[in-house]
């Protein structure tokens, strides 16, 4: 697929006005609101422009699989430090950076958005827009790559995005502490604000894991004043990250709460899995949705309808009537006719 | 300057803030005609220094109603002109918001006020062992207010992140005083990341008053390693060596020989005259973690042919090693009667290109141009000496700053890496951007300010201006703007 024809699509539902579902892989089909319109399968524009491991940056079509692009970084020592969850086999980069989701380093080392130096994209009216670019420090107009990190495809067709990749780790280990919540939130908050390469936890059920990445000797150290048993755990990081882990199985609807780290726990009568030190709640159960967005909202963050037995009222806690406005003037400005992804991120948008 | 409508402005402003608070006698407003970008200057009609949020709503609403322009200013350290004032509009002074609201060393977050300087909040941090990373060399003066309207960085922004990865929240007002929340003390908010369009964009969209910040616990040491080159591209290689060796350095700082030299008189810092290139090059972390880094650096750098290396063997030792670098500006200040420093950011690979791109330039126009360079993200200042007493240095100057700009863009780069677009380098958008970019940027600026009164003709050109620009180039035999009548 060429990007022209992808141009041409866009172009063609412009002038007929009507609504165009963006697709990757198809990995994250749940996420957001109910997908609609005529699906523009993005998959076969793919495979990587460039990738210069000493510039630290690499440059993908939007269909190009992360699994590709992650063994590619592999194979010159670089990776992926926002670790973006794959959920299925297809995930492309196109719809990571669409979603902006980030796996269990992102209270370490920073988002997707964080990491997203400049994309090309297509426009509501067929055109072509780069921003940002291929290197580390721009602050040349306003910053519309990063803007499109997230917008799940609501302003534009992310058609090539480059992104800051770094050197992969030399050393890992991760730790098995037993603690109950309240103790594990304080534990994790404690260690964040000394100076060790904490670079993952998770909780669930009495048990706190904890990654260590850096070098052998700071990992090492690390390790004696976190204590705990060392565990093998890669396995494990990859079914939080992609939610293949029995937690995200459990009955009821999936929600995320995304709160400031120091949160008291939320005590929303559900299991809970809790990430980035604190910072990322998933919530299990069946559980009103207002008592979930009223908890996450007094708790200072808010709540996501992750994975819902129905979509409901909406995936995404409502944002303030200014805010809002912000969002219909940025999405008229990018995609006029409303043909992109309509509805996925809020109603009417 | 059109008297009535100051009297007019300077009435109703009065009609709510203090005398102390609104001022308009040249002698009083005088002192803002600029900030850290000299060469442009304007006398603002009023100046307005409000001590409150809600006088800052009432001064947006009354400008937005009168149809007065409001600039923005913090500290007036920006080096691109974008606080530079409007001779028929407001100069928001925000310099009385100083006061640090909360540090929460449990939670790692700072909540500040725009006027509070950059490093006031890592001093406040310290008791906790914390602080803020982004440290632009201006640091001792400039503000966490002025850092997001510019995206500021520093030296230790490859491994640390700049201003955008480092703050959580803004809070402040709309052009027209509506108020306005983004981001929280989480570490993402639901829908469209504005917070990464408010950063950055030199205050045309919003007027921050409270900033939420990201503290960092502080590495338990750090050391710098100090390598000489007998060339400039051989030292770009050493970089490039470093990353591929799996290296993140804090910072990575270059110094070609003029500008060594230039400091090396200015503060002693011991440098290596010799040499044609300096590369600092710094590990923090823990002492294990940094003994470990600084040998492997130590040998990445020699086999890349470093001549000498020097380690810092204490505290002292490691910050006379930096004082050179962060005394570049004034080091150079005093070689000259005047210097213009350029922000473009380059791929590094191409940095030997680059910069005998610039010795030709020095050469073609008769002006000398020590550099000094963020070696670890690409960023060049290159430093042009001029006397700006002498108008015809100036414009040679001026034509010599836009040539290297461009030969950024073309390189792959940007014509600013950190210290932004403001009036200085606007007709360079015109040449790093296509009409249909511009327009988009335009857009945003048009939802957040649909009337254009924040900040107006600072850092997007219309593309009239653009096609005004005398030196458009070609591309792939095509103007860049087809679309527009040329004069």
């Amino acid at each position: 697929m060429t990007l022209e024809a992808i141009r041409e699509r866009v172009r063609a539902a412009s002038e007929r006005r009507s609504p165009l579902r963006l697709r990757g892989g198809g990995s994250k089909d749940f996420y957001g609101g109910e997908p609609h319109g005529e699906m523009l399968d993005l998959s076969r524009y793919a495979g990587i422009a460039s990738y210069e491991p000493t510039e630290l940056v690499v440059t993908a079509r939007c269909g190009t699989p992360l699994a590709e692009l992650e063994s590619e970084l592999a194979a010159r020592g670089q990776y992926l430090p926002f670790e973006p969850p794959h959920f299925a086999p297809g995930a492309t980069v196109g719809g990571c950076v669409a979603a902006g989701l980030s796996g269990p380093g992102r209270a370490a080392v920073g988002a997707v958005r964080d990491y997203v130096l400049g994309v090309k994209v297509i426009d509501g009216g067929g055109r072509l827009l780069a921003f940002g670019g291929q290197v580390m420090k721009n602050v040349a107009g306003y910053d519309v790559s990063r803007l499109f990190a997230g917008s799940l495809g609501t302003l534009g067709v992310i058609a090539e995005v480059s992104l800051k990749v770094l050197p992969a780790p030399q050393a890992e280990m991760s730790l098995s502490l037993e603690m109950p919540l309240e103790r594990a939130l304080d534990a994790c908050n404690r260690w964040a604000a000394l100076p060790l390469p904490v670079s993952a936890s998770a909780w669930h059920d009495g048990e706190l894991v904890v990654r260590l990445r850096g070098s052998e000797a700071g990992v090492q150290s690390a390790a004696r004043k976190i204590g705990g048993a060392p565990r093998d755990a890669s396995a494990f990081w990859t079914s939080v990250r992609d939610q293949t882990h029995p937690f995200f199985a459990s009955p009821g609807s999936l929600w995320r709460a995304s709160l400031p780290p120091t949160a008291a726990p939320l005590g929303l009568p559900c299991t809970e899995l809790v990430e980035w030190g604190g910072a990322l709640r998933w919530v299990k159960g069946d559980v009103d949705s207002k008592l979930v967005r009223e908890a996450a909202r007094r708790s200072g963050g808010h709540a996501t309808l992750f994975r819902g037995v129905e979509r409901g009222d909406g995936a995404f806690a409502p944002l303030s009537p200014v805010v809002m406005r912000l969002h219909r003037a940025l999405k008229s400005a990018f995609d006029p006719h409303g043909i992109f992804n309509p509805g996925r991120l809020y109603p009417g948008l | 300057m059109d008297l009535a409508r100051q009297r007019e402005t300077v009435r109703r402003l009065r009609e709510f803030l203090p005398e102390r608070s609104v001022l308009w006698a040249e002698e009083d407003t005088r002192p803002y005609e600029c900030d850290g970008l000299t060469a442009y200057r304007a006398v603002p009609m009023v100046v307005a220094l409000p001590e409150s949020e809600e006088e800052v709503r009432r001064i947006l609403r009354t400008c937005s109603e009168g149809g007065v322009p409001v600039v923005p200013r913090g500290a007036g350290t920006g080096l691109s002109g974008g606080a530079l004032p409007l001779g028929n509009g407001v100069l928001l002074s925000m310099a009385k918001f100083m006061r640090i609201v909360r540090l929460d060393p449990r939670a790692r977050v700072a909540v500040v006020q725009p006027g509070v300087r950059n490093a006031a909040i890592s001093e406040a941090a310290a008791a906790f062992g914390l602080y803020y990373a982004p440290d632009p060399s201006s640091q001792i003066a400039c503000t966490i207010g002025g850092n997001v309207s510019e995206n500021s960085g520093g030296v230790h922004c490859l491994k640390y992140g700049l201003t955008v990865h480092n703050v959580l929240r803004v809070r402040g007002f709309t052009v027209d005083g509506e108020p306005l929340e983004i981001g929280a003390e989480s570490l993402d908010s639901p829908g469209y990341d504005l917070l990464a369009l408010a950063i950055g964009s030199e205050g045309m969209l919003m007027v921050v008053t409270e900033v939420t910040v990201r503290l960092l616990p502080k590495p338990d040491c750090a050391r710098v390693v100090l390598a000489s080159f007998d060339d400039v591209q051989t030292a770009g290689d050493a970089v490039a060596a470093v990353i591929s060796a799996g290296i993140i350095p804090a910072g990575l700082e270059m110094m070609d020989r003029a500008a060594t030299r230039a400091v090396e008189q200015f503060v002693g810092a011991g440098y290596d005259l010799e040499a044609a290139a300096l590369l600092l090059c710094e590990s923090d972390g823990t002492s294990a973690e940094v003994e470990h880094e600084v040998e492997r650096m130590e040998r990445v750098l020699r086999s890349a042919g470093a001549t000498r290396i020097a380690v810092s063997r204490d505290e002292a030792e490691r910050l006379r090693f930096w004082s050179g670098r962060k005394a570049a500006f004034p080091a150079v200040g005093r070689i000259s009667p005047d210097y213009y420093c350029m922000d473009g950011t380059i791929p590094r690979r191409r940095l030997g290109e680059v910069l005998r791109f610039i010795g030709e330039l020095e050469k073609k126009y008769g002006l000398r141009c020590p550099n000094v360079f963020h070696a670890g993200d690409g960023n060049l200042h290159p430093l042009i000496l001029f006397d700006a007493n002498d108008p015809e240095q100036l414009a040679r100057t001026e034509q010599f700053a836009a040539e290297v700009l461009e030969k950024c863009v073309e390189v792959g780069g940007t014509i600013t890496g950190e210290h932004g677009v403001g009036v200085e380098k606007i007709n360079q958008m015109c040449t790093q951007f296509r009409s249909q970019e511009l327009e988009a940027f335009l857009a945003v600026k048009a939802a957040f300010d649909p009337t254009g009164l924040l900040n107006p003709g600072k850092a997007v050109p219309t593309l009239a201006r653009c096609a005004e620009y005398g030196r458009m180039r070609v591309h792939g035999g095509a103007l860049p703007h087809p679309e527009l009548p040329r004069f």
